[in-house]
């Protein structure tokens, strides 16, 4: 091995030397994160209400607001999600107008920065809706934030699902909306999970969008109407406002991470599972 | 040398055409896939349409049930008629047209359902609700198709659990329940081993008596077996045409055409 | 393959008017769910003008670059600072991550046993979901004290490069393991054959093959760095100033909104509405941009 590297040239060395740069700095991130806050993590942590500004006591109201905020999100844009990933990939062709409006306009929601998000959720949801700073809008913010992560994934999904189905379908005289809800979307349901599943993961991580918009209130909310400070938004304040909430920032970190991790493993095995599901049975064309 | 003018369908029927198509023409973007096919299938006849790789054969099947409408960038030109129904009008019904008219596909395409689902699926979207009803069509077809005795206790199965000829069978089955009158079988046998073959020959050779059967081969010797009556697509300017139509033994021991009697004997295709 | 519009008959129109026309109803509904979808871009657009028209209809754009300094309880609005935060962080981030980012795919592709390529894969699009605040609060609690021993004050442009350039990372490494993966296998074998040391392979071969794909990645970083809040707001300093050396605190365009849309009122809020819309517009270029590389670089073929 060691007489390999020396030979190798300078290039070769290079690229390895990235790599470990890579993986230690994350392996560092990541340490630092999980040594610092493993201690702080406890069911009681989990489950109280934060004390003195968050400095002691747990992250319980945190974690209904997020879940929430998630639900609100999820609820809306998957509905508006799967719709519009039907529309595409099964009744537009590709040189539709209407298609390659919503295609184009989803490529730059894509890049919307999620601060610009925030503002327009402040604006519109908050400010124009009369919504205030509220869990609910908080969560159509990140709806429409999550929307092209979401049909993207729905729209590979359908699209994984052989043709033969859909000439089959039709061949015996069922009708769209049929083959639809019996044969495409059954077919299609771990694309639609991979696309949820990633969404959750990024509606999670998410920050800047809701600062403004689901406000920074840290009590159990009575209702969605109520403001709620989402798991994300509890670290940030926790480090950047209040001196000493250093060890529950940490410990708020590290479940968020976790979280995360476990969302990412779902994903990554719901994907295995849609790319095996027709290529026993079916070949692709 | 010419096209022979296929008139002569008209002659030779003495009962009107059930179904028929009047020049019919398909093209896929500007590439003309077929051009001015004219046939007549008749009741209780199997009319088999044979010819090389790549002339329109199963283009031109998925013209008569409208399947053409979910392709894009397709055109269908010319008249196709279901005993006086227009079937080209754009208005027409075409889940009911897809009722009357079957299709069988190349690769066997069973839903990802159970066996019983395949059949029944179907059935109760066309209105069959009647639990009885749909349990004593499923068994009659699957006897029809001979997959009954194969397959009676394990309906509950995923049908792609199934072989390929166990699979061809059960589409046709799927196909028989709806009761059609027209079937329209894209190489039914192509995909399977030489003995899940010979079955299915031997049942569509059964259907006979039911239906009117449109069945695209490969296979001139089954085409000989089975056929009443036969169409010889050919290529030519890189776009098919339909080049002799007519009885089954009349195509075979005198063809009008040169490159039909050179395709028959084996010399070209 | 689609039920195209001009072709879809409405059957029970026809023949079972007693039948209610499903199919009809579905099209419809989904067209409205996309319409809305789709509709979202202009809202967000729309919203974002009629929230900066008051400031910009009374003083016009001028006072973004010629005030005095950045100080709205005092009516000066000075963008200058922040965009200079926003360029210096952005363009330092990009030009460090690219080559990491690059090179970590390479890693990926050519160099690594397949199994440890595939792990190192699954490790980058791990780090791609972590949340930017998690980044910014490890920045804040082990780099800014760093770079504070090395040159105070720690929070600075060096930090926010630091942290954007691990934010930004796997999105470009991940692009070019995908624009790499499309390079045609044969590609490389025939350069192997010809005697190509791998380096030479991936110079003459994989780069000008995938290139099209990486400019697209690297824009797809620079809106990332660009739009990116939390991390750098938590490392930066935020100070209103332009930067004189890379141990300077910095305030980008996306921190100062964050920090002060909360208590922003009138002209204040507008003006923050209107550094939004210019991020907004940013984006809007740099994705047209990417478009018209991916459009240029591979002659679309239309199926005849
Ligand atoms: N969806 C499509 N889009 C464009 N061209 C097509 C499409 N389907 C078929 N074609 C072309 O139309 C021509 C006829 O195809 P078709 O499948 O009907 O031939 P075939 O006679 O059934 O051939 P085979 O015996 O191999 O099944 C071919 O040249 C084919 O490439
Ligand atoms: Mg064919």
């Amino acid at each position: 091995m060691k007489q390999e590297i020396i030979k190798s040239p300078i290039s070769t060395i290079l690229v390895w030397l990235v790599a470990v740069l890579v993986t230690g700095t994350f392996a560092w991130i990541l340490g630092d994160i999980i040594f610092h806050g493993v201690g702080g993590i406890s069911w009681e942590f989990l489950t109280t209400a934060p004390e003195d500004a968050g400095r002691s006591g747990g992250i319980g109201p945190i974690l209904v607001s997020t879940g929430l905020i998630l639900a609100v999100a999820m609820g809306v844009s998957v509905p508006l999600g799967v719709g519009t990933a039907i529309l595409l990939a099964e009744f537009t062709s590709a040189t539709n107008w209407f298609g390659r409006f919503v295609r184009r306009s989803l490529d730059i929601l894509a890049g919307v920065p999620s601060i610009v998000f925030g503002l327009f959720g402040n604006a519109f949801f908050a400010k124009t809706l009369g919504l205030g700073f509220s869990i609910l809008s908080g969560g159509l913010t990140l709806a429409c934030m999550v929307l092209p992560i979401l049909i993207r994934s729905a729209e590979e999904g359908l699209r994984g699902v052989p043709d033969e189905l859909r000439l089959g379908a039709a061949a015996l005289g069922l009708s769209r909306t049929t083959t639809l809800f019996h044969l495409l979307l059954p077919a299609a349901i771990p694309g639609l999970l991979v696309g949820l599943v990633l969404g959750i993961g990024r509606a999670i991580a998410e920050t800047a969008a809701l600062v403004f918009t689901s406000g920074y209130v840290a009590r159990m909310p009575q209702s969605l109407l109520d403001s709620g400070r989402s798991l994300s938004i509890h670290i940030f304040d926790l480090s950047m406002n209040i001196s000493g909430g250093d060890t529950n920032a940490y410990g708020s970190a590290l479940v968020l991470v976790i979280l995360l991790l476990m969302i990412n493993a779902t994903a990554a095995w719901l994907a295995h599972q849609s790319s095996s599901k027709y290529n026993d049975s079916y070949q692709f064309r | 040398m010419t096209v022979t003018n296929l008139d002569n369908s008209k002659a030779r029927t003495q009962q009107p055409a059930l179904m028929r198509t009047e020049q019919l023409s398909l093209s896929y973007g500007k590439k003309i896939a077929f051009e001015d096919v004219s046939i007549a299938i008749n009741q209780s006849k199997i009319t088999a349409l044979v010819g090389p790789s790549g002339c329109g054969k199963s283009s031109f099947l998925s013209c008569l049930n409208r399947l053409t409408d979910l392709i894009d960038n397709c055109r269908v030109t010319g008249r196709i008629f279901l005993e006086k129904w227009d079937v080209m009008n754009r208005n027409i019904d075409t889940i009911a047209l897809r009722r009357r008219v079957g299709h069988i596909f190349q690769k066997p395409n069973p839903f990802p359902l159970d066996l019983w689902k395949n059949i029944a699926f179907p059935l109760k979207e066309h209105g069959v609700k009647n639990r009885q009803e749909i349990d004593s069509i499923v068994e009659r077809v699957l006897k029809d198709v001979g997959l009954w005795d194969e397959v009676k206790d394990r309906l509950k199965d995923s049908a792609l659990a199934l072989s390929g000829g166990q699979q061809q069978r059960l589409c046709i089955a799927r196909a028989l329940a709806l009761e059609p009158e027209v079937l329209l079988m894209d190489e039914p046998c192509s995909a399977l081993d030489p003995i899940s073959s010979g079955v299915v020959e031997d049942l569509i050779a059964s259907l006979r008596q039911k239906y009117a059967l449109l069945v695209v081969t490969h296979n001139l010797a089954q085409a000989k077996r089975i056929a009443d009556y036969v169409g010889v697509f050919w290529v030519r300017d890189n776009r098919g045409k339909l080049i002799e139509f007519g009885e089954a033994k009349q195509v075979f021991e005198s063809p009008q055409h040169d490159l039909t009697a050179a395709y028959i004997s084996g010399h070209r295709g | 393959m689609t039920w195209l519009e001009d072709k879809i008959s409405s059957p029970s129109k026809l023949n079972k008017s007693s039948q209610f026309d499903w199919d009809w109803v579905l099209v419809w509904v989904l067209r409205i769910m996309a319409a809305i979808t789709g509709a979202i871009v202009l809202l967000i657009v729309i919203f974002l003008i009629l929230e900066s028209l008051p400031f910009l209809l009374v003083k016009g754009i001028g006072p973004f670059f010629t005030d005095p300094t950045w100080n709205p309880t005092e009516g000066l609005y000075n963008f200058t600072p922040m965009l200079w935060g926003t360029l210096l962080a952005t363009m330092g981030s990009v030009v460090v991550a690219t080559p990491l980012g690059i090179i970590s795919a390479l890693f990926c592709q050519y160099y690594a046993p397949v199994a440890m390529g595939n792990l190192y894969r699954r490790l980058i699009e791990l780090l791609a979901g972590i949340p930017s605040v998690v980044y910014g609060f490890w920045g804040l609690v082990v780099l800014v004290p760093l770079i504070n021993r090395l040159h105070p004050p720690g929070a600075s442009l060096l930090a926010g490069i630091i942290i954007l350039t691990i934010m930004i990372l796997p999105t470009i490494a991940l692009v070019a393991d995908a624009s790499f993966g499309k390079v045609p296998q044969e590609y490389l074998l025939g350069a192997t054959s010809l005697g190509l040391s791998k380096w030479g392979t991936i110079c003459n071969v994989v780069f000008p093959a995938a290139k099209s794909g990486l400019f697209t990645g690297v824009i797809l970083t620079v809106g990332r760095a660009i739009g990116e809040t939390m991390a750098v707001l938590m490392v930066c300093g935020n100070v209103v100033e332009t930067p004189s050396s890379i141990f300077d605190p910095i305030r980008t365009l996306t921190a100062n909104i964050a920090l002060e849309m909360a208590y922003a009122l009138g002209n204040h809020r507008s003006a923050l509405f209107v550094s939004g819309l210019a991020l907004m517009a940013i984006i809007v270029l740099l994705a047209v941009a990417a478009e018209v590389i991916t459009v240029t670089s591979s002659p679309v073929t239309k199926n005849s």
